[in-house]
């Protein structure tokens, strides 16, 4: 049995790595899909004080926004006119082909919804709902 | 109808395509996020395996930059300004109560880097770039230049791309239309000369950047040398929704004469059959292009229309992990089986259920 130990050594951390890979980014990271100008999945659940990594992977050649926060956070955005967010956490533009990360932590249970409110796109359907657990 | 040496060019037909106010040919939307091309008219020609694709953009105001991308069946060996008269006359060969103006349109410059630029070309106040590439590059040429796309353009670049990467992107600069003394309703023709064997009409691409419940109107015209098959099948009025056969019979000497007489026309052939089809649905219904065979077997494809995919689906790729545990797997199972073949017979530990 002594000659099996450093095969079950290396079947182990093959083990470790490849779970590893498969749950990327971590237990506390959610990763959104943009396919087609749509967010996958459309809907999500987290639990309140934790901060949550949210990995965001635009696989369309145009740009996109990922904004979330409540119905009078969307309905300022929808008149607004920035070229491009990024200096706050809940408001992420994500460039044509590419990942943007951003870490927000919930503190208070609540229902809220994730947007790109670039022209026509809300329309066209690119809205999630986040739905914070207490 | 046939005529003998008609008969002996294997895909000799002619297909003429104009479009109605409605028309715009896939929107590159300026950067303050209008479409300021708001019509569009069209003519291709098929005869002896090449199209020849006459499009004019109706210039109607404002200032910046702007243009328009339209899918193409092949690529282009020359792109020249087209006639001045063979778009009106085809309108007035089946409408002729209704005279539409016609556009003469300027396009502003846009370099290409994504895509691969097969072509460049300035005509009047446009610049014109015939690219190659899937969706995603062509949506990063456009993004690059200056354009951007609505957000249905992903999906529908991509359900063109996957059966002709060739688009045409014209882009037009307002600005410098004005200083060229071109007026709103202006426009320029553009003709395109495109072997292939394969002529189709791109349909869908009209309702990019439409709403759903948007109305989508364009009319079609088809000059082949017999009566064309088509897919999806044209009705009469009443009897059909989305596409109408408006027109069928065989064109008149007098259309022929005026059309071969424009610039860049003498391949019109001597009879044809001209069909006008009218395009009048939604945004959302417009899912497919209008796929035509000339070849005279009577089926057009599904592929071409865009009801059939083209080509097999990927196969899924296994993730990482997947791999990493089947090298795992064979890492375990060599030297324990080397192991095993090494110890005499009786000390093998039992097989389960043995």
């Amino acid at each position: 049995m002594r000659s099996m130990r450093p095969v079950l050594v290396a079947v182990a951390l093959l083990i470790a790595a490849a779970t590893a890979t498969a749950c990327a980014p971590g237990a506390h990271a959610l990763t959104i899909t943009i396919h087609y100008s749509g967010f996958d999945p459309a809907e999500l659940q987290v639990p309140r004080g934790v901060p949550i990594t949210f990995v965001l992977v635009n696989e369309d050649p145009i740009d996109h926004e990922w904004l979330i926060g409540d119905d009078a956070f969307h309905e300022a955005h929808r008149t607004g006119t920035h070229a491009s967010h990024g200096d706050v956490p809940t408001e992420v533009t994500v460039p044509a082909l590419e990942t943007a990360e951003t870490t927000i932590t919930f503190d208070e249970p609540g229902t809220f919804a994730y947007i790109c409110h670039l022209p026509g796109h809300e329309g066209y359907g690119m809205v999630g709902v986040l739905t914070v657990q207490g | 109808m046939r005529r003998p040496w008609l008969s002996l060019l294997a895909a000799s037909a002619a297909l003429l395509i104009t479009a109605a106010p409605a028309l715009a040919c896939g929107g590159l939307i300026g950067p303050n996020g209008a479409v300021n091309l708001l019509r569009t008219t069209t003519f291709a020609g098929y005869h002896d395996g090449v199209e020849h694709y006459v499009t004019s953009f109706e210039f109607a105001g404002g200032g910046g930059a702007f243009g328009s991308i339209t899918p193409l069946p092949g690529i282009p060996t020359d792109v020249v300004r087209g006639g001045d008269w063979t778009l009106q006359r085809l309108v007035l060969e089946t409408d002729p109560v209704a005279e539409r103006a016609l556009s003469r349109d300027a396009f502003a410059a846009a370099g290409a880097s994504e895509a691969e630029v097969l072509l460049e070309t300035t005509i009047d106040a446009l610049d014109i770039t015939i690219l190659r590439g899937g969706g995603d590059e062509v949506g990063l040429w456009a993004k690059n230049n200056g354009f951007r796309l609505p957000p249905d353009a992903p999906e529908v670049l991509d359900f063109y791309a996957d059966r002709s990467p060739i688009f045409m992107a014209a882009a037009f600069d307002a600005d410098a239309a004005a200083e060229r003394g071109q007026a709103i309703g202006d426009g320029t023709p553009v003709h395109l000369t495109i072997p292939t064997d394969n002529p189709w009409v791109p349909l869908r691409i009209l309702g990019l950047g439409k709403a759903d419940a948007e109305v989508v109107e364009a009319d079609v015209y088809l000059l082949t040398d017999d009566r064309p098959a088509m897919l999806p099948n044209a009705g009469a009025f009443g009897e059909s929704a989305g596409l109408i056969l408006d027109h069928s019979r065989p064109a008149t000497d007098a259309l022929l004469t005026d059309l071969r007489s424009d610039d860049g026309m003498e391949w019109i052939p001597r009879e044809a059959w001209l069909t006008k089809v009218v395009v009048d649905t939604t945004a959302a219904e417009l899912t497919y292009d209008l796929a035509i065979d000339v070849s005279g077997a009577g089926k057009p494809s599904a592929i071409d229309a865009g009801f059939a995919p083209f080509g097999p689906d990927p196969a899924p790729r296994p993730p990482v992990g997947l791999y990493l545990l089947l090298t795992a797997a064979v890492i375990v199972a060599v030297p324990l089986l080397a192991e095993l073949r090494g110890r005499p017979a009786s000390s093998r530990p039992p097989f389960a259920g043995a």
